[in-house]
């Protein structure tokens, strides 16, 4: 099969411009140079194009070809996909490894998935059955936990002519052929292949009624979001983003979850890779990494597959929403992606926007963002897509362009805080300047299955905050002495809420992940504390004598004293509260 | 393929621009020589059909149209490596200017260095201890991490540096070596590292690449990646652990601002190139450990935060690719503490890994997150002691002001010849704590208080 081809005409970085005969199409993929180097055409002109290369082009030279591929920059679809760690443009890590060591050499052209593997395969579609785009025709299990449907490519349907019998096949064998009215036969394998920047197409999108329960009692509790839902997670250095979008990744319950490592640290990507590995999913008992996917494109390799690396990740994950799973997408962070826009959009000489991000940065967050959401598939399962985006906003100034754009097209917001995390509170969503819109959806969720008080619980406990912060600037200039007992309860009652319950900490065997049921019962037992805090108020009974029976300290160390199995014993502090304060009522008689 | 261009086309501050040049690669490094005699380097950053723009390192001074024979060497910048580069100083473009000749090449790398590809990386978790409280206590230095120090002019970065350099230690007996980068530091803070690593008896086990202020500017870009590509040599190859001390990376971004706006860039925050991040990223990445092999590569980079600035786009973006960062305070600086360092924004990100049972004592992670707390308590208290006074405070937060008082006169505070075992520095951490009450220590659970709290203070009331 010789390709068309043109010539390398000019190189600058990433950048190279392509001349020669014939004719290019947007969006193209293309081998530049000798070594083959993997690009993308992203302008097209009179007499050539714009490509932008996804490897170092360290000693490319004018003149060399660029070889046409006539098919959009794709990615491979097929079992085998969970369990690995790609770069941005899914080129399998292992593989490279295995290749050329560990140092990451250029021109290596590996496929993405293993193709000497034998799937155990069951057909599941007869002779003589129609068969349209979508719909699942073989199936095989994966992983321990996930089973593989293999869905007809898009624009493929017929009769089934001929289905192999059940068995192992590797991706490239034919278990399927189809015959459509007209007599076109079309041959189909395990494996197929989809343009990263065109959404998958569904049969309707849903509404989203269902939390994705994280085990995070802030995330849970006070600013959940819906399956199929977008968040943005932003935060200067050093607050924290990465580890809340780690413990994500762990305890999600979305069955499948896509981890796209985007222009960040070599050592977290690591750090991802052993944990994982160690990991016991909680509600499969298979390993963690048997439901995930890892991309890593670090900060030190090429930047157009940076930009990349966002696409391949969300194409990846609709495809298993298509077979019907949750699946959850954390990109970390969408910050180093816009900035690879910004860098390729500077070397294309674009007239920049707003701090040197091209004009069309804004479309290109919204577009990214709207590939979430909860559908039903074309054959027919009901999946979803959850969008966790962090956001590295410059100088920690949410002003920026990517954190307010960001802000535009996502329905939940956790603000990361910097004095949070100087006091070492994590995570460090700041309650205050985090806000969900999904909540109000999912209210009838929340009451069918936590509990119909959960709604109020939350309520009051954001109320409480909220007080507490208007009382913290008073405070603030005249200290906390003086502060009207039903107030300094307040105080008392919402740093029990901070230290006790939003604070969690992630390297605790109990408190790393925490059910739902044990939240609502933690916020029943403080609240509980404040009511009848507020009794002895009212009573005119000092507020020191509740503190010095020492039931704040024991209320904070809940979390760590009363195991997440025995949710029981949360009866014994609603108990203990009881007795106390009446006996401080008796003695003050 | 031996032949020359003879003259030039283009002079543009430090470009120059050749035509017709045929069969040129990007990235490859030309060899110009003046009919004086003077031989420079340049790298091709741009080619247009056979037009090659060239980037001269040390700068285009002297040169004219006509004066020139270029050559195009057909490779990337290299770097001749071996085991005798230990003990010896190079310029920034990695000669030798200490006098004792060529290095005998046992190896030549590509300076830029190749991503280490994350499946081959292996998780950092060995610390290293470097003697300060500050950083071992709280905020762990972990082989093969990189640390930047935050400073501002003035303040004592290149003794803390130099300090740190003699004393790290890495608590097994394998081997050590220093590779030090200066980038348009001056020529005595220079000698200042010369004569305290010859002090320190390191002398033999350090590379220097000097860039000094007086030196051309654009060989900066280039002095970060010789010192790496020689770190990389001898944690990789020799099997040793490589502490990088690089600096000052604001000149080093200063140098990479000049370049771009002389090649016409478009500029981003601040006048910086939008590739910053990307370009810095190069470097820092460089730190790391490898799977199956000995050595290590661990980077401290100091910068000067311009104005003191954190949110400047310099240590911003750093701060974003580094695993945490020492920051230096000018307020503890001006109290006549050594070393100023602030510890609640410092943070070593691999610290929670490396200490701890096994690593450093199990008491650690638990005592050094209720030391933040409570000194993070302390700057709430100061503040309300400024609008109501010392005298209206509670018991409690006069406690508090003491301890603050106490932490950084004793813990943050140390000798420029002060060496702390980490069994000191934990007992240190003990002892100042135990100025709380036991009921405030909420961080802490009951066994460590009984095994560590010094109760004697609390009976002196």
């Amino acid at each position: 099969m010789e390709n068309e081809k043109g010539y390398i005409y000019a190189i600058n970085g990433p950048v190279v411009i392509a001349k020669g005969g014939c004719s290019f199409s947007m969006l193209e993929m293309v081998y530049v140079g000798k070594q083959r180097l993997v690009g993308e055409v992203i302008k097209v002109s009179d007499d050539g194009a714009t490509v932008q290369v996804y490897e170092e082009t360290s000693g490319l030279k004018v003149g060399e070809p660029i070889y046409k591929t006539n098919q959009p920059m794709s990615v491979l679809l097929g079992p085998g996909i969970l369990k690995s760690i790609f770069d941005g443009i899914e080129r399998p890590l292992k593989v490279l490894e295995e290749r050329s060591g560990a140092f990451i050499a250029t021109g290596l052209n590996v496929s993405s998935l293993d193709e000497e593997k034998k799937w155990e395969v069951t057909i599941t579609c007869r002779e003589g059955d129609e068969l349209s785009s979508g719909q699942v025709y073989a199936t095989c299990p994966e992983t321990a936990s996930i089973l593989h449907k293999c869905l007809v490519p898009n624009g493929v349907k017929g009769r089934v002519k001929k289905a192999m019998p059940n068995g192992s096949y590797s991706i490239h064998d034919t278990v399927v052929e189809l015959e459509d009215e007209t007599g076109n036969k079309t041959e189909l394998t395990l494996c197929q292949k989809w343009p990263i920047r065109n959404p998958r197409p569904v049969k309707e999108r849903l509404e989203l009624c269902k939390p994705l329960i994280t085990g995070q009692r802030v995330i849970d509790s006070l600013f959940p979001v819906a399956k199929g839902g977008a968040v943005a997670i932003p935060g200067g250095f050093g607050t924290g983003k990465t580890m809340t979008q780690h413990q994500l990744a762990k305890w999600s319950d979305a069955d499948i979850i896509v981890y796209v490592g985007c222009g960040e640290r070599g050592n977290e990507m690591t750090q991802v890779l052993e944990e994982f590995s160690e990991l016991i999913d909680p509600r499969t008992g298979a390993a963690l990494t048997d439901r995930t996917v890892l991309i890593a494109n670090t900060s030190n390799m090429p930047v157009a597959a940076r930009e990349a690396s966002i696409y391949t990740g969300i194409t990846l994950a609709e495809y298993y929403r298509d077979m019907g799973y949750n699946v959850a997408i954390m990109a970390d962070s969408t910050s180093r992606w816009a900035e690879a826009l910004r860098e390729i959009s500077g070397r294309l000489e674009e007239m920049p926007a707003e701090e040197g991000f091209p004009a069309y940065l804004p479309s290109r967050i919204a577009e990214f963002y709207e590939r979430a959401g909860y559908v039903d598939s074309l054959c027919g399962e009901k999946g979803s897509v959850t969008i966790i985006g962090a956001v590295s906003p410059a100088g920690s100034d949410f002003s920026e362009p990517v954190t307010q754009n960001t802000k535009r097209f996502t329905r939940c917001f956790w603000a990361l805080d910097k004095s949070l995390a100087y006091q070492r509170h994590y995570p460090a969503i700041h309650w205050m300047d985090s806000y969900t819109e999904y909540f109000d959806d999912l209210i009838p969720w929340y009451q069918e299955h936590v509990s119909p008080e959960f709604p109020s619980c939350r309520g009051r406990i954001m109320h409480i905050l909220q007080e507490e912060d208007k009382l913290q600037q008073i405070v603030k200039l005249i200290g906390a002495d003086v502060l009207p007992e039903d107030q300094k309860l307040i105080m008392e009652i919402s740093r029990l809420i901070r230290v006790g319950f939003l604070q969690q900490n992630a390297f605790h065997a109990i408190d790393t992940y925490v059910p739902i049921d044990k939240q609502l019962r933690m916020m029943q037992v403080i609240l509980h504390l404040y009511d009848r805090g507020m009794e002895l108020v009212r009573k005119s009974i000092p507020l020191s004598q509740l503190k010095e029976t020492g039931i704040f300290e024991d209320i904070i160390k809940i979390k760590y004293d009363v195991r997440n199995e025995e949710i029981d014993k949360m009866e014994s502090y609603r108990q203990r509260i009881d007795t106390l304060t009446d006996e401080i009522l008796k003695n003050n008689e | 393929m031996d032949f020359s261009y003879m003259g030039l086309n283009e002079i543009n501050g430090s470009l120059i621009v050749l035509d017709h040049v045929a069969d040129a690669a990007y990235d490859e490094i030309v060899k110009i020589e003046t009919t004086e005699g003077k031989s420079l380097l340049g790298k091709v950053i741009a080619i247009e059909d056979q037009r090659a723009v060239i980037q001269v390192y040390e700068g285009t001074k002297g040169l004219s149209l006509t004066n020139t024979k270029t050559k195009f060497t057909g490779r990337p910048m290299e770097l001749a490596l071996s085991k005798e580069i230990l003990g010896r100083i190079f310029d920034g473009a990695g000669k030798p200017i200490d006098g004792l000749g060529e290095i005998y090449a046992e190896k030549k790398v590509n300076v830029n260095g190749v991503p280490i590809n994350p499946v081959s990386r292996e998780y950092p978790r060995n610390y290293i201890q470097t003697g300060f409280s500050c950083i071992d206590g709280m905020s762990t230095l972990i082989r093969g991490q990189k640390l930047p120090i935050f400073s501002g002019s003035g303040m004592k970065h290149n003794q803390f540096a130099a300090q740190i350099a003699a004393q790290a230690k890495v608590t097994d007996n394998s081997e050590f070596a220093i590779v030090f980068a200066a980038m348009g530091v001056k020529n005595d803070v220079a000698d200042f590292f010369k004569n305290s690593f010859a002090q320190s008896g390191a002398l033999s086990k350090v590379v220097m690449f000097l860039n000094l202020a007086n030196d051309p500017i654009i060989e900066r870009i280039i002095t970060p990646r010789c010192a790496l590509a020689a770190a990389e040599y001898l944690a990789f190859d020799c099997g040793m652990h490589v502490l990088v001390i690089m600096t000052d990376i604001t000149s080093y971004c200063e140098a990479l601002r000049e370049l771009s706006s002389s090649k016409g860039e478009i500029p981003g925050r601040k006048g910086y190139p939008g590739y910053l991040y990307s370009d810095l990223a190069s470097m820092y990445e460089r730190a790391g450990m490898i799977k199956g092999k000995a050595g290590s590569v661990t980077q401290v980079p100091i910068l000067t935060m311009p104005n003191d600035d954190i949110s400047h786009p310099i240590p911003d973006l750093t701060g974003y690719i580094t695993e945490g960062q020492i920051v230096l305070d000018r307020a503890l600086d001006n109290m006549g503490i050594y070393p100023p360092v602030s510890v609640l924004p410092s943070l070593s990100r691999l610290m929670k890994d490396g200490i701890g049972e096994g690593f450093t004592r199990a008491d650690h992670p638990d005592l050094s997150n209720q030391l933040f707390s409570a000194y993070s308590k302390v700057q709430e208290v100061r503040s309300l002691a400024q609008v109501i006074g010392e005298d209206e405070l509670t018991p409690t937060d006069k406690k508090y002001l003491e301890f603050g008082e106490v932490f950084e006169r004793e813990f943050i505070n140390q000798g420029q010849n002060e060496n702390r075992t980490m069994e000191q520095t934990l007992e240190l951490g003990w002892r100042i704590l135990s100025i709380l009450p036991v009921s405030e220590l909420d961080r802490l659970d009951q066994a460590l208080l009984d095994q560590y709290y010094v109760k004697s203070n609390e009976d002196g009331e």
